[in-house]
C-alpha cells in the first residue's frame, strides 16, 4: 500500500538546502534568496563582491539553459536577476533567484548520503572528481565513484566518515575538512529525516577551505509529524490548485492531463485503473485519465462527495470512473456513499458517471445504484468493461 | 501447508487498544485467528472483551509470549511509536511480526530493519494489509471472506489489488496471500515470498504484483529465473504514470533501473513469467495454468 502516485519525498529548492545544511554546520558561502530584481541588487550590495546569481528550478541542466550568471557588482546582479526570473527551464518557470558570493574554484569533489531501497539500507557516495553530472561518472568511470554502506543503526561517526573519504581517495590536504564535513552532512541526513542529502560540488577554494557550493535535499513527509518546521518548505507557489484543494481534504490526489476523472480505493488498484483507462481510451482516439485519486478503504458519503467535487472542478473531466472493490468496508456501504455524494453535490454533479463495484455484498451495491436510478450513473460490472464506457463517454 | 502463517499461529496484537487495532482484532477472531493477547503496558493486566471472546492485555511482547506461546504480532500501533514496537518484537524473539501501520517515515524502517539483521524475527510490512492463510489463519486487515484455501500462493505490494486479484481467483483458493506493502524499505520481499511459495507443497502457481517505484520486481525476476519452477504470473501496476513520479537520479544510479512499470514487465517476461495487461487478464493468465 504505497502512496500511488503522489510522492512522500519533497525536493527542496537550492537555497533551502543551503540554509538547511548551513543549520547544521556545513561550511557554505554567503548568500540569500531573491523574488525580484531589487531583491537580488540588495542581496549582492551586502555580499560586497563579484556573485553569481541562480535560478531556483528543481530540476538538473539550468546552468546550460542560461540559469545560472555571474555579476561583478550590484547592478549587474539586478539586471541578470531580471534576466533569470521567468525563465523557463525544463518546464519549471523559474520565480526565485540565489545570489551567493561566487568562489573560485581549485578543485570540486562530489559527496552524497542516500537511502538505497534496493538493499534496503543508507549509501555515502563520494568522488574527488565532481562537479559533472554524477549519472555521467557512475556510467564512465565507475571505479572513480565510492560507493559504502552506512548501518542505519549506527549512522556515520568520524571513523566512519574516516572510511568513506578514504575509499574515496580524496587528497591528504582536505582529508580532514571533508571527513568533519561528512559527519555534519550525516547530521543533516539523519536529523531532517532526508532520503538525499548530495553536495555537487564540494569544492576547495584556492586558500584550501572547502565549502559547499550546490545541494540537493530530499526530505520524508511521513517525517513531518516530528519535524514540523518542514511544511515551511513547500513550494505553495507551483502547486497545482486542484492539488492543493484535494491535500487540504486531505485526499491523494495527482493531476493529470486526460479527460477521465478517476476514484478508486487503494494505491494500487487506482494505479491499475490509471492503465485500465488508458488502453481503452487509445480506441477512442487517445483518451487518458485525468488524475490520480485515491480515497481509501473507508469509501465515507463524505469522502466521496469530497473527491467527485475535486474532479469535478477539472474542466477537462468529461467523465468520471469510480473503481471501488468493497473489502472490509462492503459495496453497499460505498453504493450509500456513492448516492450520497450526488445528493450533497446536488447541481454541482453534471459529468457522466461509470460505476464499478466488485467484491463483499456486490449484489446488494449495484441493487441500491440501481434503484436510486441517478440519470447520471451508469453501472458496469467488470473493470475493463467501465474502463472502455467511460473512456467512450469522455471522447 | 501455507507460508509463513498457519492453523497453529498463536496472535498477538500490538496496539490492540487502539481503534483500527480494536476493529481488526475482531475481524481476526472472526475469522478464525488464535488471537492470545494484546500488548499495551498501561493497560496490562486486564481483558478485552470481542463479542464473548475475552483477549488479556500484557505489559510487552515479551510477557505475551512467556505467557501464551504466542509467535506472531501484529502491529497497530501509530507511525510515531511503530519504530519502538517492532524493536519490542524484535528483541523479543518473535517468530513473525507483521506491521500495518501507514506513514512509518523510512529513517525509522530502515533503523528496525538494521536492527533485525542477525535475529530471529521475520517482518512483513510496514504500510501492508498483512497476510492471510484462509481457512487457516489472518494477521492483518485482509478482509477474511473474499476467497477460500486453495492452491494459489499470492504476493503483492498493494493491497486493493491484493484483494482484486483474490477475488477474481476465489473459486481456485489460495494457500495464502500476502501483501508486503509499498514503502521503499520492508521487511519481507517478493523474493522471500517466491521462495517460500516454490518451497510449500501446497503451493501449484504463484500470482506475483507490482507496481512502480523501485527494482523489486527486477531482482524478483531475476530469483524466479534462477529459483522458482512452478508457474508464475505477473500484473504490473503503473504504467501510464507520467516519467518523473518514480525517483530521482542518485536513486537511479543505485538501483540501476528507472522503476518504470515496462522495465518491470520486461524483465519479468525475460524471466518467463506471463504478465497481465489488466488485473482480469491476469487473472485469466492464472487460469489457464490451473484449470478453473
Amino acid at each position: 500500500m504505497g502512496r500511488g502516485l503522489r510522492s512522500l519525498f519533497v525536493d527542496l529548492f537550492e537555497y533551502q538546502a543551503r540554509d538547511l545544511l548551513a543549520s547544521h554546520g556545513v561550511p557554505v558561502l554567503p548568500g540569500g534568496v531573491a523574488e525580484t530584481p531589487d531583491q537580488a541588487e540588495a542581496i549582492a550590495r551586502e555580499i560586497g563582491q563579484t556573485v553569481v546569481v541562480k535560478a531556483q528550478v528543481k530540476t538538473g541542466g539550468r546552468g546550460k539553459a542560461g540559469g545560472v550568471k555571474l555579476a561583478d557588482d550590484a547592478a549587474e546582479a539586478k539586471a541578470r536577476a531580471q534576466d533569470i526570473l521567468g525563465l523557463d527551464i525544463k518546464g519549471h518557470i523559474t520565480h526565485k533567484v540565489m545570489v551567493a558570493q561566487a568562489s573560485d574554484i581549485a578543485e570540486e569533489y562530489y559527496f552524497s548520503y542516500l537511502l538505497d531501497r534496493g538493499n534496503r539500507t543508507f549509501l555515502a557516495m563520494a568522488s574527488k572528481e565532481g562537479g559533472m553530472e554524477i549519472e555521467q561518472l557512475a556510467v564512465e568511470r565507475p571505479e572513480a565513484l565510492a560507493r559504502i554502506p552506512v548501518d542505519a543503526s549506527k549512522g556515520v561517526d568520524e571513523a566512519k566518515a574516516a572510511e568513506i573519504v578514504d575509499a574515496a581517495g580524496f587528497p591528504a590536504e582536505v582529508r580532514d575538512q571533508v571527513i568533519a564535513i561528512a559527519v555534519q552532512l550525516w547530521d543533516v541526513f539523519s536529523k531532517e529525516d532526508a532520503t538525499l542529502v548530495e553536495v555537487n560540488p564540494l569544492a576547495k577554494a584556492p586558500d584550501g577551505t572547502v565549502l559547499a557550493l550546490d545541494a540537493k535535499v530530499t526530505l520524508d513527509e511521513n517525517a513531518s509529524f516530528r519535524q514540523p518546521e518542514h511544511a515551511a518548505l513547500e513550494d505553495a507557489a507551483s502547486a497545482d490548485p486542484l492539488e492543493a484543494a484535494a491535500k487540504e481534504k486531505d485526499l491523494n490526489y495527482v493531476k493529470l492531463d486526460g479527460e477521465v476523472g478517476i476514484i478508486g480505493n487503494g494505491a494500487g488498484l487506482v494505479m491499475s485503473t490509471l492503465d485500465v483507462v488508458a488502453y481503452a481510451g487509445e480506441e477512442f482516439g487517445g483518451v487518458k485519465p485525468a488524475n490520480f485519486l485515491d480515497i481509501g478503504g473507508g469509501a465515507s458519503a463524505e469522502v466521496m462527495a469530497n473527491g467527485l467535487h475535486i474532479i469535478l472542478g477539472d474542466p477537462a473531466v468529461k467523465s468520471v470512473f469510480v473503481n471501488v472493490f468493497g473489502g472490509i468496508t462492503a459495496c453497499d456501504a460505498v453504493a450509500n456513499g456513492i448516492v450520497s455524494a450526488l445528493g450533497i453535490l446536488g447541481d454541482e454533479a453534471t459529468k457522466p458517471l461509470v460505476v464499478r463495484l466488485d467484491g463483499n455484498n456486490v449484489e446488494e451495491g449495484r441493487r441500491i445504484l440501481a434503484e436510486a436510478n441517478h440519470p447520471l450513473v451508469t453501472v458496469v460490472d467488470t473493470m475493463d468493461g467501465a474502463a472502455r464506457r467511460a473512456a467512450e463517454l469522455a471522447a | 501447508m501455507s507460508i509463513f502463517l498457519n492453523e497453529n499461529s498463536k496472535v498477538i496484537v500490538q496496539g490492540m487498544t487502539g481503534s483500527e487495532g480494536r476493529k481488526h482484532t475482531q475481524r481476526m477472531l472472526a475469522s478464525g485467528t488464535a488471537i492470545v493477547g494484546g500488548v499495551n503496558p498501561k493497560k496490562a493486566g486486564e481483558n478485552v472483551d470481542f463479542d464473548g471472546a475475552s483477549v488479556p492485555v500484557f505489559g510487552s511482547v515479551s510477557d505475551a509470549m512467556k505467557e501464551t506461546g504466542a509467535d506472531v504480532s501484529v502491529i497497530f500501533v501509530p507511525p510515531a511509536s511503530a519504530k519502538g514496537a517492532v524493536i519490542e518484537a524484535v528483541d523479543a524473539q518473535i517468530g513473525l511480526a507483521v506491521v500495518i501501520t501507514e506513514g512509518i517515515p523510512v529513517h525509522d524502517s530502515t533503523y528496525f530493519w538494521a536492527h533485525a539483521q542477525g535475529g530471529s524475527t521475520r517482518i512483513i510490512g510496514p504500510n501492508c494489509p498483512g497476510l492471510i492463510s484462509p481457512g487457516r489463519s489472518n494477521a492483518g486487515i485482509i478482509p477474511a471472506n473474499i476467497t477460500k484455501q486453495g492452491k494459489i500462493g499470492l504476493v503483492s505490494k498493494s493491497g486493493t489489488l491484493t484483494y482484486q486479484m483474490m477475488y477474481e481467483l476465489r473459486d481456485i483458493g489460495f494457500s495464502t496471500a500476502i501483501g508486503i506493502g509499498g514503502d521503499p524499505v520492508i521487511g519481507t520481499t517478493h523474493i522471500d515470498a517466491l521462495q517460500a511459495f516454490q518451497d510449500d507443497p501446497e503451493t501449484e502457481a504463484i500470482v506475483m504484483i507490482g507496481e512502480i517505484g523501485g527494482d523489486a520486481e527486477e531482482r524478483a525476476a531475476d530469483f524466479v529465473k534462477a529459483n522458482v519452477t512452478k508457474p508464475v504470473v505477473g500484473y504490473v501496476a503503473g504504467f501510464t504514470a507520467p516519467e518523473g513520479k518514480t525517483m530521482g537520479h542518485a536513486g537511479a544510479i543505485v538501483s540501476g533501473s528507472a522503476g518504470t512499470a515496462q522495465a518491470k514487465k520486461e524483465a519479468l517476461e525475460a524471466a518467463g513469467v506471463r504478465v497481465g495487461k489488466t488485473p482480469s487478464e491476469t487473472a485469466r493468465l492464472m487460469r489457464e495454468i490451473v484449470g478453473s
